[in-house]
């Protein structure tokens, strides 16, 4: 039996096993896809919320804020992009101010600093592409910017480092209490945990509700998004949501932490946990809405559009809970739950060890170092690299320019890239303005060689997603 | 930092031809920067025939084409090196590039050549909704995956675009055993070539759809199905949707001019090709940087872009030899109006053309007898009938002799299409 068993590995889940990995414990991070960070945490808007627009009093205002004060030293801890470009939530129209004053308020009750009302001069310095309807915002210095997969990896590696295992494709059936724990029915065989963390997004309201007569009913709220070339990667500074209003609710504009710009979401429940489809008419709408507080945006310069689901829980609050004895819910991790993982993490440790009273962990580690992006070095100290390690001197992907030193790296990191996508998220090859066109035979020829696997078997996602089919001529 | 004569930027055929042109003109000193394994750049895929029936009258593959261009370079001992990537080109000709064997390096150099090529349109930029699984590929990457690799990419396809790459892909799939389905065209055109359509399609009764495009994509972990539907100004009309199952996504929607590393180093560019604004010896408004064949735009036969090309690589001699005028004198603007959609180039210094002026167009729509024609100020150059002219066939116009002569001080050039 495990100390503990963590279902699902996006950012709560990884966040949540990093922080217990400070305590001596058998601890299994279980999920049902092939890697981290394959649900809501790879498609997001990718921002740290500063905290404003939760309400005042919630669990969910209170961990935002929290977690958004910690990212900065933890982007130093943990080695993942991160930067604290600040916010504008821009105001359309004179008689939208007194909700833009209502947010201020909201947000100085959560705590958040250096909150200010801008007016049009000072709105246009700092954004020349504002739109000019634009009367006012609420700037905050402290909204920022991250990478969600270098955010969900550094705490699964920092974890493995410090003693978490992890195990893949493995999809829970049924939830039962046992003697002194639970018993997990997987796909793959029973498991069985003192204690279990929930952390399974879309459908954390199916294991929850099989150990709890609360129910929890979570709606999977679809948000579909473009992102653009690094060609217009400079054409906002800061990330700019609209206040809703006058002029309806708007989609956010924000620069990336890798230099492109990202536009949406849309917000549609739908019934699917798993339909993360793109639709003509949301796609339509993110177009519409994007130019509202932000103008001349170069929507030709779309690399992707793609569609994520949060994990909307019908009372809109996270719900980090004991559900039943030995059962930590950690639920309802919808929007601002990136910005909030570092504390939300923090507070499922706290609850999981007042539950085991786990003894500390003399060898927990808490640095972890990214993969080695050569773009970031002086040339001579690339040039010494190459010398040195030779696969740092070959280009897989052109547009990112990544070497194969660093896919080479991200197969075998704990947990490493299997497949394409791993690589991507991990890497960036295949993520750039050609969208893999170029990289990715190559990448397939590198995972196969490292993994000793036949080409054939290197997927884009896992599960049936062969890139390849047979041979040529194989069925004539 | 090393100092060198000239630099080109890519191995493809563009780059082969201008390094071959440039070396026969007297430049020695000089290096061609590959980032694939091999010179050839993507004609090595391009295994089908029809290429070099312009440059060497008869009917070559692709990489035979480009290997006759490779020995030529190799029996000539011009450097090279492969999997060679250039990070930076600055706008004083310093490449920056790095290798495993080399590492990280730089060069200045006395005069570049653009020949990096061009890349596919993705599907993200063609904004076609539904799910992203495995089984969605360019043209050319599944090209390369079936003949370079002797992988099939997948069983029962459709394809999105009917480009050239796109319909060679629709027989070459069906000769490996796929089903190709169908192809659809956004465009009431194709904008590949006619000889392609006949003999990758027609002759392998693979159906073309005009004017449709693909409005869904179905398949969590790999393709499962494809809808199109047909389009009305732009827009796909409801109720005329068609369902395929397949497995796989083929995209053939465009090849664009890869000027990254010209843009970053100051390269002005034109909105409609995507490739350097040029002069007529082919010079970008940074001196000493030239540019040819696909970076500059994109062309339908290989033939050209090697004929392109080689000019280029004389230019950018003759610059380096310092042979050319350094004085710019009289640039007369070319304009593109009325159905001619650009031209290549887009200026022209009369004092600097040696006899021959050759523009390069494409047509922004199909039009049917039609006179082209090329006007100096008001005077007519040149003028020829054309029985048909489509965007998807590179117009070539050679003027020579005493025409030229209208060009000192007639303000500029026009190329239109008019009414025969």
């Amino acid at each position: 039996m495990k100390d503990v068993i963590i279902i699902g590995g996006g950012v709560s889940g990884c966040a949540a096993a990093r922080e217990l990995s400070r305590y001596q414990a058998d601890i299994l991070l279980i999920d049902k896809e092939e890697d981290v960070c394959c649900g809501t945490s790879k498609a997001n808007s990718a921002i740290v919320h500063a905290g404003f627009d939760a309400p005042a009093g919630s669990r969910m205002a209170a961990l935002n804020v929290a977690g958004s004060r910690k990212m900065p030293a933890l982007a130093k801890e943990l080695d993942f992009a991160y930067d604290q470009c600040g916010s504008l939530v821009v105001c359309l129209s004179e008689e939208d101010r007194p909700a833009l004053e209502k947010l201020y308020h909201n947000g100085l009750a959560n705590g958040v600093e250096g909150l200010r009302i801008v007016e049009q001069a000072e709105l246009r310095a700092l954004e020349p592409h504002i739109a000019d309807e634009a009367v006012a915002a609420l700037w905050a210095p402290t909204g920022g910017i991250v990478c969600p997969f270098g955010l969900t990896y550094a705490f699964a590696e920092n974890a493995a480092r410090n003693g978490v295992q992890f195990q893949f494709d493995t999809e829970v059936e049924k939830v039962e209490p046992m003697e002194g724990g639970w018993r997990l029915t997987t796909n793959r065989g029973p498991l069985e945990a003192r204690c279990i963390v929930n952390a399974a997004g879309v459908h954390a309201d199916e294991l929850h509700n099989q150990v709890s007569d609360d129910t929890m009913t979570i709606v999977p709220r679809r948000g579909d998004y473009f992102l653009l070339d690094h060609a217009a990667g400079n054409h906002v500074r800061h990330t700019i949501f609209q206040l809703p209003g006058k002029y309806g609710k708007g989609v956010l504009v924000t620069p990336t932490v890798h230099g492109n710009l990202l536009i949406g979401p849309t917000a549609t429940d739908i019934d699917d946990k798993e339909d993360t489809a793109t639709t003509a008419a949301e796609l339509e709408e993110v177009r519409s809405k994007a130019g509202l507080a932000v103008k001349d945006l170069p929507l030709r310069q779309t690399i992707t559009s793609f569609a994520g689901l949060r994990a909307h829980e019908l009372r809109h609050e996270f719900f980090i809970q004991e559900a039943a004895p030995g059962f930590v819910d950690c639920a309802g991790i919808e929007s601002p739950g990136l910005s909030a993982s570092p504390a939300i993490g923090e507070e499922v440790a706290r609850l999981v060890q007042k539950i085991l009273d786990l003894p500390d962990n003399p060898h927990f580690d808490p640095h972890r170092q990214g993969i080695l992006d050569p773009k970031t070095l002086s040339f001579e100290e690339r040039a010494a690299l190459v010398r040195q390690y030779p696969a740092y001197g070959q280009i897989i992907c052109r547009c990112e320019t990544v070497t194969e030193g660093e896919i080479v790296d991200a197969i075998h990191r704990v947990p490493g890239a299997r497949s394409l996508d791993g690589v991507k998220r991990r890497t960036r090859a295949g993520m750039g303005r050609c969208q893999a066109g170029f990289c990715s035979p190559r990448v397939l020829e590198i995972l196969a060689r490292e993994l000793e696997l036949p080409q054939e078997e290197i997927t884009k996602c896992g599960g049936a997603s062969r890139l390849i089919v047979g041979t040529n001529k194989d069925s004539l | 930092m090393k100092q060198i004569d000239l630099v080109i930027l890519g191995g493809g055929p563009a780059g082969l031809a201008a390094a071959i042109a440039a070396y026969e003109a007297g430049v020695r000193d000089l290096v061609i920067l590959e980032r694939d394994r091999e010179l050839g750049g993507i004609l090595n895929q391009c295994i089908h025939n029809g290429f070099g029936l312009h440059t060497f009258k008869e009917e070559l593959t692709g990489p035979e084409y480009a290997a006759r261009f490779a020995r030529e370079a190799l029996t000539l001992g011009i450097p090279y090196k492969l999997n060679t990537m250039v990070l930076d080109l600055s706008a004083d000709r310093v490449v920056t590039a790095v290798n495993r064997t080399d590492g990280l390096f730089q060069l200045k150099a006395k005069a570049v050549v653009l020949a990096m090529g061009c890349r596919e349109r993705p599907r993200g930029a063609l904004n076609i909704p539904g799910t992203r699984p495995a089984g969605i590929y360019t043209a050319g990457t599944a090209q390369r995956l079936v003949n370079m690799e002797g992988f099939l990419p997948g069983r029962r396809v459709v394809i999105l675009g009917s480009g050239d790459i796109g319909l060679i892909m629709a027989r070459r799939m069906t000769l490996e055993g796929a089903k190709v389905l169908c192809v659809a065209e956004l465009m009431p055109y194709s904008g590949g070539l006619k000889r392609n359509i006949v003999q990758c399609l027609d002759d392998f009764g693979i159906p073309l759809k005009l004017s449709h495009t693909v409005v869904d994509i179905q398949g969590k972990e790999r393709v499962e199905g494809i809808t199109i539907a047909r389009v009305e100004n732009g827009k796909p009309v409801p109720g005329t949707e068609e369902h395929f199952d397949c497995d796989t996504l083929l995209l053939s929607c465009g090849l664009l001019p890869e000027n990254e590393l010209s843009r970053s180093a100051g390269v002005a560019l034109s909105p409609v090709t995507g490739g350097p604004l040029v002069d007529e010896s082919l010079q970008t408004n940074l001196p000493g940087v030239f540019a040819a064949g696909n970076v500059l735009h994109v062309h339908d036969l290989v033939d050209y872009v090697s004929e392109e090309a080689a000019a280029a690589g004389r230019h950018a001699a003759a610059y380096i030899l310092g042979q050319k005028a350094p004085a710019e004198g009289e640039a007369l603007p070319v304009t593109a109006v009325h159905g001619v959609r650009y031209t290549v180039p887009t200026t022209v210094h009369p004092a600097r053309l040696e006899g021959s002026l050759t523009l390069r167009l494409r047509v922004d729509g199909v039009y049917r007898n039609k006179v082209l024609a090329v006007y100096a100020g008001t005077d007519c150059l040149w003028r020829r009938k054309r029985p048909v002219l489509a965007p998807g066939e590179m117009e070539t116009i050679l003027i020579k002799g005493a025409a030229l002569d209208k060009l000192p001080g007639c303000g500029g050039l026009t190329v239109t299409l008019e009414e025969a």
